[in-house]
This record gives structure tokens, sequence and C-alpha cells, in this order.
């Protein structure tokens, strides 16, 4: 593994940079169950980082652990340099970092503007008497916010179902949606829940293409879960192995392939 | 500094038009476009500046007078400056069809040997890299949406903002060149080169002279009245000559402003949000907005359907006849003014036809009843017949003088005559110069006397002067009785069923006429979901006995519709199959803008034709179909071929020729 705090270059030229955020022997314990046990990984800056496993391994765990929903009961996060103290969900997003869900959490309700805007919550800063009377500064905020949430709009080319109420749209849709307002927030670090889970071939191109966009575009490191082996190894540019709660394998797509402890746990017999 | 633009006799090209329009219209909007959810706009004056800018880029790039520059994306103001830059610098623009695939690309963009592309995105820039190699001549590329490309060799490649932002720096080096590049355009030389579709064969690029559109657009803009205040709205390809005449012809003449939509998906949207006061659609768009809005209505409520119901019936009655200016009862133009408030106004809010003056549709026929229920709200839809070669214009409906059945009377500077065989042939201004390095084919159109063969057969009505148009001259055949078979004609007839998208006639020389039909899948599917019958493919669907018999009882309601013909009761179908996948361009089967292409598909059909003719019941049959991405597939299926009851012919009319 490279030093930490050093740029690297991938063999496919993607530049990577130094570690952002680093997970330091984290276990979790829900009573007497043990969902994650004593791992250690990092997330570097720019990088599309893939947890992988079977179902149950604590993969979802490990993400709202990153997201601050779980707090750890060993273990430190640590976050740009210094150890992140616990605290609540609302806290980690100020600090850049967002999320989508494995089960679609959008305001059904709403329309898909209205949604993507919320994930400008965190960049409003006028009060709620102001943005009553939407006069001065609440006036000129929303402005500014809508343009960034028009401009992800444009992005992920959902432009035609922007006044649309997400309970209408269909499953793939809302996916995208969902992306979008994480993407609203302007994340440093992106994180991707089992983005394609449910997607036909179509779907998970489009989706992976817009996962690619997003980290070239913006240079957002991104960290995914994800069950298709076929995506994983063509969008990450490393995947940590979990079963049972325990990391067994991290590296490059192609490390993680060959590790026998991971061919066995996870990915069955060899071929060839 | 325009002085040495500005000619005596008028402007004689497209940028003199440019400049004539940033003086005179300066501040109206000349082009908007929606981008971040929100109208941009530019004005004529603000247009001249960005087309100049990019024109100086483009001479500091190193483009020469005669160079062909290519332009392909969807519609965006951008493209179109590019086009009008092009001309500015003595170049010739060549609009490309977006969804064309790397080879047909590769094909256009080296029989002109194009040394510039300008293109809109990413998509379009990964074509030309794939066949970079076969284009020896091929130099720079300009691409308008960066994302994605940031990391692509920029060696031969340039953002387009970045190309005009040159073009600025170096004003002072160029703008004398430009302005004397400019003054040299005149009536003769190339305004654009547009390549056919070509329903057989290589595509043909047709060269337009500055004389070809500013001669049209001039007598179609007075024909209809076009103002200067007028809005259309550009969605149509803008490799199609169509769009060109209106977006850029028409457009620079009188002065009005080019819309574009965000994107393709939101079209329905932003036609509704401009509310273009001239439109123009193929009939395949305004089908496709009466089946949405007929499947609307069987989802309301019954109020609702019931008003909607007995207004259309009432618009049916005397809809045309208000809108034709026709003697019509006070008490009619009452009810007529009720329905307007409760349903026509609404409904024509809905689909954006709100503030229509002239509607146009062509390119296909159009079926009746299509054609009325639009006139019937008050859109005041016209057909109009036109090609190419001709700049589009050949006859059109005037005002008042407006049938379903045919394509209008010649327009100004037209003149139509009928060949033996039944050809139609013309002669105009905007008749084309030549078919680009194509002498052979364009002494086979044009003769010397300037008169262009169409490829159409029609003939003109007796009394009213109209044209009306049975079907392309080489398509129609005599059958083996000798009587005539226009397989045109009868598809025509098909397609008027929102159930069927698509049918092929065969015929020639055989005893019978034989079809293939295309389930409309939205109509159908929509159908079957009303009548719980569930399928999980085209395919599934297209061959559900109950399908099979909706589209036998509408082959018969045609083959009784045809047998009253005299000319042409011989063409009815006796058998048909539904085919197993929708015909498609990218299999070659249409044309880009959605012409069959008879020879293809009876190549590769030919297994289906010979069971619609030996008699079997069913046949089977592997289709190898292309995905949009290039990879190819095959498709298995068992069809039924089912026959359809004809009415019996009165041989007296045979017998007596």
């Amino acid at each position: 593994m490279k030093d930490t705090a050093d740029s690297y270059v991938t063999a496919d030229g993607r530049t990577i940079g130094p570690v952002v955020m680093e997970m330091k022997n984290i276990t979790l314990r829900f009573g007497g169950v043990e969902a994650i046990k004593d791992i250690s990984f990092d997330i570097r800056q720019g990088e599309i980082r893939a947890i992988i496993g079977p179902n149950g391994a604590g993969k979802s765990s490990m993400l709202n652990v990153i997201s601050g929903f779980y707090i750890p009961q060993e273990g430190e996060v640590w976050y740009k340099g210094s150890r992140r103290p616990p605290m609540k969900p609302f806290q980690v997003a100020q600090q850049g970092i967002a999320r989508t869900f494995q089960n679609i959490a959008l305001f059904e309700g709403m329309s898909v503007l209205d949604n993507v805007m919320t994930g400008r919550l965190t960049h409003m800063k006028t009060g709620l008497l102001a943005q009553s009377f939407w006069k001065g500064a609440a006036e000129r905020e929303e402005v500014e916010n809508r343009e960034v949430a028009e401009k992800i709009i444009d992005f992920l080319e959902i432009q035609a179902i922007r006044k649309t109420p997400v309970a209408r749209l269909p499953y793939g849709l809302k996916k995208r949606v969902e992306l979008a307002r994480a993407l609203a927030a302007e994340p440093s670090i992106l994180l991707l829940d089992e983005p394609m889970a449910g997607m036909n071939v179509e779907e998970k191109e489009d989706m992976s293409r817009f996962i690619l966009d997003v980290n070239d575009e913006f240079g957002t490191t991104i960290a995914l879960i994800e069950h298709d082996m076929g995506v994983v190894m063509d969008l990450s540019d490393r995947v940590v192995v979990m079963d049972y709660g325990k990391k067994i394998g991290d590296g490059t797509p192609s490390e993680v392939r060959n590790n026998q402890a991971v061919i066995d746990a996870y990915l069955g017999v060899a071929h060839d | 500094m325009a002085t040495p633009l500005v000619r005596a006799d008028g402007p004689q090209s497209v940028p003199a038009l440019l400049h004539r329009n940033a003086t005179q219209f300066a501040n109206a909007p000349a082009y908007r476009e929606k981008e971040y959810g929100i109208w941009q706009s530019w004005t004529w004056a603000q247009t001249r500046d960005e087309v100049e800018a990019l024109a100086l880029g483009l001479m500091e790039m190193g483009i020469n007078e005669g160079d062909f520059v290519s332009v392909i994306g969807r519609n965006r103001p951008y493209l179109y400056w590019a086009m009008m830059a092009a001309e500015m610098c003595g170049a010739v623009p060549v609009p490309l069809y977006q969804d064309a695939n790397a080879e047909e690309m590769a094909y256009v963009m080296n029989h002109c040997g194009a040394r510039f592309a300008i293109v809109g995105d990413q998509e379009q820039v990964d074509k030309i890299l794939d066949v970079q190699d076969q284009l020896p001549e091929f130099q720079q590329m300009i691409y308008l949406d960066p994302r994605g490309l940031r990391k692509y060799d920029h060696a031969a490649m340039k953002q387009y903002s970045n190309v005009q932002e040159l073009g600025r720096q170096f004003r002072d080096k160029h703008i004398k060149e430009l302005e004397a590049r400019q003054a040299k355009l005149d009536y003769d030389s190339t305004g654009v080169m547009l390549y056919t579709s070509g329903t057989t064969g290589k595509p043909k690029g047709v060269v337009l002279s500055n004389r070809n559109i500013i001669e049209t657009a001039k007598s179609s803009s007075e024909f209809d009245n076009l103002r200067q205040s007028d809005d259309i709205l550009a969605y149509l390809p803008m490799a199609w000559v169509g769009d060109f005449i209106f977006s850029v012809g028409q457009a620079m003449w009188t002065g009005f402003c080019t819309n574009c939509p965000e994107s393709a998906d939101t079209m329905h949207v932003d036609l509704r949000e401009i509310g273009p006061t001239y439109y123009f659609a193929p009939p395949r768009v305004f089908e496709t907005q009466l089946t949405s809005v007929m499947i609307r209505m069987e989802d309301a409520s019954r109020m609702k359907k019931w008003l909607f119901d007995t207004f259309m019936a009432h618009a049916r009655k005397v809809g045309p006849a208000i809108l034709d200016g026709k003697p019509v009862s006070q008490w009619d133009r009452f009810k007529y003014k009720l329905g307007e408030a409760f349903v026509y106004g609404p409904l024509k809010n809905t689909l954006g036809f709100s503030r229509v003056r002239v509607g146009y549709t062509a390119g296909e026929a159009i079926g009746p009843e299509i054609f009325d229920f639009y006139r019937s709200l008050g859109i005041n839809l016209k057909q109009l017949y036109g090609q190419t070669e001709a700049t589009v214009f050949i006859t059109a409906q005037p005002d008042g003088e407006v049938r379903s059945d045919t394509v209008g009377v010649t327009c100004p500077g037209v003149e139509l005559k009928i060949a033996e065989n039944g050809e139609v042939f013309y002669r105009s201004p905007g008749v084309f110069v030549e078919y680009y390095k194509n002498p052979e084919s364009t002494r086979d159109t044009k003769d010397a006397e300037g008169w262009v063969a169409t490829g159409d057969a029609g003939f003109i009505e007796e009394g009213t002067g109209h044209l009306r148009i049975i079907d392309r001259a080489k398509d129609v055949g005599k059958m083996a009785d000798g009587s005539l078979f226009a397989p045109k004609y009868v598809e025509n007839k098909l397609k008027f069923f929102p159930n069927i998208l698509e049918a092929v006639v065969f015929g020639n020389e055989k005893d019978e006429c034989t079809a293939f039909i295309n389930i409309d899948l939205t109509a159908v599917g929509n159908w079957a979901e009303r009548n719980n019958i569930g399928y999980a493919s085209y395919q599934e669907l297209a061959r559900h006995p109950q399908v099979m018999d909706t589209i036998q009882s509408h082959v018969e309601a045609v083959n009784a519709s045809v047998a009253e013909d005299e000319m042409l009761s011989g063409c009815q179908v006796h058998r048909f199959v539904v085919l197993h996948k929708e015909l498609d361009a990218d299999d070659g089967e249409l044309t880009r803008t959605r012409k069959v292409r008879r020879r293809i598909i009876e190549e590769k059909y030919d297994d289906i034709i010979t069971a619609l003719y030996d008699g079997s019941k069913s046949v089977s049959t592997e289709t190898e179909v292309t995905y949009e991405d290039g990879r190819k597939g095959s498709i298995k299926a068992t069809l039924e071929v089912r026959d359809a009851a004809v009415q019996a012919v009165t041989p007296t009319k045979l017998a007596a020729e």
C-alpha cells in the first residue's frame, strides 16, 4: 500500500489523492451481535472506494458509521487529518459527507426540484423568518441555491421530470433523484448505498456513467456498496471486502479478485 | 463597420441577413434556449457578436474558403451560430443527423472532406474519434458541452467557448479578412449542404445556394404572413432541410425568434411554455399527441369525458368551417365559443398550441381524423409538399383551402408538370445547385431546363389545382393482372389506425397484396393494460390473439375503403403478419427520417414474405437486431400468418381498359 500522505497515479491514469478518511479498528455491536469487528481501512481523495460482501456482512452498518448514524463502541473515525468526535448525522453532513439510501428515502409528495433543493439545506444560512418574507438575503440565497440544484438536474439529465412529484417516478429515476439530492450538498465524500440495486442492465449502465462522471467532473470522493461484481470491478479504484463483520480483503479490484480468502468466502470457486 | 457588407440589391447571403437583423432588430430576441430551468435569450445584436467571435476563432484556427464544416448535435443556438459562422468564413456548413452512427457520419464527412466538425457533446466526439482514421482531411473538432471530455487528448479538439475567446482575442488580426470574405458571398455562393436521408443507396449531398435559401424563405414567409414577432420551436433534426429553412432561412429573413428546447425529453413542456405562433411537425408528432390526449381522456372522470366528447363532436361539425371563414349559424357559433372556454382552449394550452397561427405538417400523409381533430380545435394546420432538392417548398395549402387528401397548390415561383408515367416534376428558384461530387445523379434528377423529378407519382386535381400525391413513383407497380399497385397508399390507410405504427405492403407483380404490420406499443400497450392482458415484451404483445384480431379488423376496414377506389382496388391486403420487432433505423430498415426502405426489408425478411404467399399458417424466423450502442443480437419468433377478408372487385373497369 502506498504511503497515506502521497498522491499516486493508477494504471489507467487516474490520480488518487492522499487519505481523507480513515477508519481505525471500528467495532459496532447491537446488543450481543457484533455487526462490525475491528475493521480498519481508509478512503483517499478522489477515489471510488467500494465496500462489498455477502448479505449481512455489515456493509450498510459500515456506511452508517461513516455517515454518523451509528456510533461505534470501539475505534476511531479520522476525517481530514483529525479525529472525529461522535456526532449527529446532520453535523456529519455539514462536514461535507452526503449519502443515498438502499431503500430510497425521498420526500414522495414533493417535486424532484424541491427534493434536490433539500440537499442544499446545509448551505442555507438565512433563518425561518427571513425565508418566510423572502426578501433580500433570503431571496438571493434561494436563487443561488436553485442555480446549483439546476446544474445538478442538468448533469443527471432529469430536466424532463423537474416538476414531477417523486411518488410518480419509476424506481430507476428515483435512484437518480436521490443521487441528485446528495450531490446538491456539494459533498467532499459521497456515500452510495447500493445505487444499482434492482436496476436493469441499461439503468445500471446509466448509473455507472453518472457515478464516473460525478467523480470525474466534481472530483467527488465516492464510497459505495454494491452487489453487482461487474459494476464494482469496473468502477472502483479500491475495494474493501467484508464477511461476517470482518474485513477479509482490501486492495485494487484485481488484487481482491485474486485474494484466496475473498474467493473462498464470497466469490465462490476460482475459475481457471 | 457594416459598410462593406451592405449591398444595394439587398442581403444576398445568410451572414448579410444576420448583419441586417443585428441593425434593424438589434434588441429583439433572436434565440432562446432553456438551460438550467430558465429561458436564456440572445438578441439579434448579441447573436451577431457571438457568431462573429466564433467565425474569427475559426479564422485563427485556419479555416479556408470552401472548407466543409460538419455540425452535429441537438438543436441549440450555438450550433445554428456555428453554421452561420462557417458561412461567414466562406466555408460550407454540413449539418449531420445527431443519431447517425459512426459509419454513417464517416461516409458523409469523407464524402465532403470536412476539415472541421462542430459538435454538441461527448457522444458526438466519441463517434468522430472512432472513425477519425478514415477521414484523411479531418483536422479539428470543436465541442460545446465539456462534460466528460476533460481528460481527452486536446491536440485536435477545442471547446466552443475557447474558440470564441480566441476569436475575440485575435479580432484585429482577422476582422478585415472576415469582412472581405463575407463581401464576396452572393446569391450564387453555397449556403449550406444537406445530405438526403437516402431511401435507396448512399446519402447524396444537396448543395443549396444563398439564392435557394433566401428566395424560398422570402416567398414562403410572404405566403403565410410570417412576422418578426413570431416564435418557433426548433426541435426537428438540424440536418433536415425543413429545420434549416424554418430555423435559419425564414428566421433570418423575417427576424423571428428561434426557441430551442432544454432536451429532447422536455420538448412538450417547452412547447407549452413558449407557445409558438408558427409550428411545424411531421404527422407522427401530431399522431402521438392525439394518442396521448385520447388515452388520458379514457382515464378522466365521467363528467369530463362527457364534456370532452360532446364538445369535440360539435367541434368536428363546425370547427373547420369556422376556421375557413365559411357561414355557420349563430347558435353553432355560440356553442363553439362555449366549447372554446371549456374544452378547446384548455386543451390547446396543454398541447402548446394556444398561439399557433400557422401550423404545417409534411413528410408523410396525415390521417384525415388526426388532421380534422386539430383543425376542429381551431388550429390552422396545413399540409405542404416539398423536398430537400427544392429547398422544401413545392406546394402548400393556402388558408381557407385546406384538405387532408391534397398537398396544396404550387408555392409562389414554382412551376409543376406531371410526366406521362405520373411522376411529378417542378421548377423553382429553390431548385438545388447540384449533388456534391455526383454529376451523374444531378443529371438524372435535374434536366437542362431546370425541371426536377420528385420521384413521386401524383396528379393535379381538376378544378381546384391542388396536387395529390399517390406514392413514390418507383414504388408504384403493376399487379400480375395489370392493375395499379401503390403500396404507400394502402400503408397510409393502415397507419391511420392508432394501433398500427408502421406497415409495409407487398404485391408488385403478384396476384394479391400482403402486408407486414408493426403495432404501436403505446396504444396497444394501453389497451392491454385496460383489459388486464399481461405481456412481457413487444414480441409477446404483438402475437397476442386479441391483438391479431384487432389488427385483422383494421386491415379489413382498409380493404373496404381501398375497394371503393376504382384505380387501386387491386391493392387489398389478402394476408398479413404482425412483425415481432419494430422496424428500426439502426437496423437499416427505415431511414433516419423514418421512411420505409423496401428493398432492404424485402431481402431481410425474405422468409416471411415467402410464407405470406405460399399459404402457410405460420412462419419461424430469426432476425438480427442492432442495439443503440452498436452491439448486435438476434430475435427468434414464430409468426402467425392471418388471412383478411377482401371486398369483391368489380371487374368491369379492368375489362374496359
